[in-house]
């Protein structure tokens, strides 16, 4: 039992780096904040701003099973309106700075869809 | 051991019982073919007419309009990576059942124009493990999900017709502009055309038929008695790729 200090040693370190996050976070404070831009036009989206903030990954599935698989072309929002289904066409319409709105939370979220892989940021076009 | 005589007279009489429930199982099966035929409802086709084609020479108006509108790359570094939803080729290799060593001199110069067949029976269709590419039951269309492509290229070795191609390399690159109405794909996905699926919808005629300076397509409802496509068929002796192959293509070519 000669390595006892050495294995609690080790321990300890282990400890220590594995909760370093929460560590960091009761030392450093908040969070930063996160600063998107709004539509530059568009007063309203097409579900409400908290639905969507929690659910549009979910929404642009739907949407999109709904018009490549369903042959379905248009949405209608509570209030009655009618809109495309469309990534390219629809949101990014509004929501035209990609890079401050989009990027910049899924950046912050760590997250990374690949949407843009095939849909095209009209911005971006050359 | 054998069969003894009470044991024969028992599966005899099942065997009637299964027998006598024949009719009855046939008329479901019916019922459930009819549902899922290709030949039930819409079947949208395209007459080309290579007659009207060949007066045009080295014209590529249809080509350059559907690839610049589905963003189909025109770019590549080898011909073994190349794209395309529409294109031309000799008459001997899109009709090789016709095996004619002696082809009429009016065929040896004429390209033949070829995309997807958009087959009633399409054996892409069949092997694809995800669904990715279907027959859709309303229309006929042959349609991709390329979001649910996992690119294993099945479809491309099941297609007899040569209609689909596997982007080897990030498509965007191959792209001198893109369109922004319509995605591109990324690397590892198949494609092919969707008979302008996405024009259709809204009413709109196939880009190829549009760009056309001849007239030489014509699309439309073969199912619909009165329709132009039909009345063509009717009309004109028609010729479809390799029909022996049981696909039942959707493309008939005026020769």
């Amino acid at each position: 039992m000669n390595d006892l200090w050495r294995i609690v040693i080790g321990l300890i370190v282990f400890v220590v780096l594995i909760t370093s996050p929460v560590w960091y976070d009761a030392a450093v404070g908040k969070p930063s904040k996160l600063n998107l831009e709004s539509p530059v036009r568009g007063k309203s989206c097409v579900l409400e701003r908290e639905r969507m903030r929690d659910v549009h990954m979910e929404l642009l599935n739907d949407w999109r099973e709904r018009v490549v698989r369903g042959g379905e072309r248009t949405f209608e929002t509570s209030n009655g309106e009618i809109y495309d289904m469309s990534l390219t066409n629809t949101c990014l319409d509004c929501h035209s700075n990609k890079d401050k709105f989009c990027d910049r939370c899924h950046n912050y979220m760590g997250v990374d869809p690949y949407c843009w892989s095939c849909h095209v940021n009209p911005g971006e076009v050359r | 051991m054998g069969v003894d005589r009470r044991k024969f007279l028992k599966i005899a009489g099942l065997g009637a019982v299964g027998l006598a429930c024949k009719p009855a199982t046939d008329l479901f099966a019916k019922v459930v073919l009819s549902e899922h035929s290709p030949l039930a409802g819409k079947r949208l086709a395209m007459v080309i007419d290579l007659r009207k084609c060949r007066q045009q020479d080295d014209c590529t108006a249809c080509i350059d309009a559907c690839h610049q509108v589905h963003n189909v790359p025109t770019e590549f570094d080898t011909a073994k990576h190349e794209v395309k939803w529409i294109w031309k080729d000799q008459f001997d290799y899109a009709f090789p059942e016709q095996d004619n060593p002696f082809v009429h001199k009016r065929f040896e110069r004429t390209p033949v124009l070829m995309l997807c067949n958009h087959c009633d029976d399409p054996p892409c269709v069949k092997v694809c493990p995800t669904q990715a590419t279907w027959k859709r039951p309303e229309d006929g269309i042959v349609m991709m999900d390329w979001h649910r492509c996992i690119g294993c290229r099945y479809c491309i070795a099941a297609c007899p017709y040569g209609s689909r191609s596997f982007n080897w390399g990030d498509p965007r690159e191959g792209l001198e502009e893109i369109n922004p109405d319509f995605p591109t794909r990324m690397r590892g996905v198949v494609e092919k055309c969707t008979f302008c699926e996405e024009r259709v919808v809204k009413g709109l005629l196939p880009v190829c038929v549009e760009a056309c300076p001849v007239n030489a397509i014509t699309f439309g409802d073969l199912d619909d008695p009165r329709s132009k496509v039909r009345r063509l068929v009717r009309r004109y002796f028609t010729l479809r790729r390799k029909p022996e192959l049981g696909t039942h293509p959707q493309i008939y070519y005026i020769v």
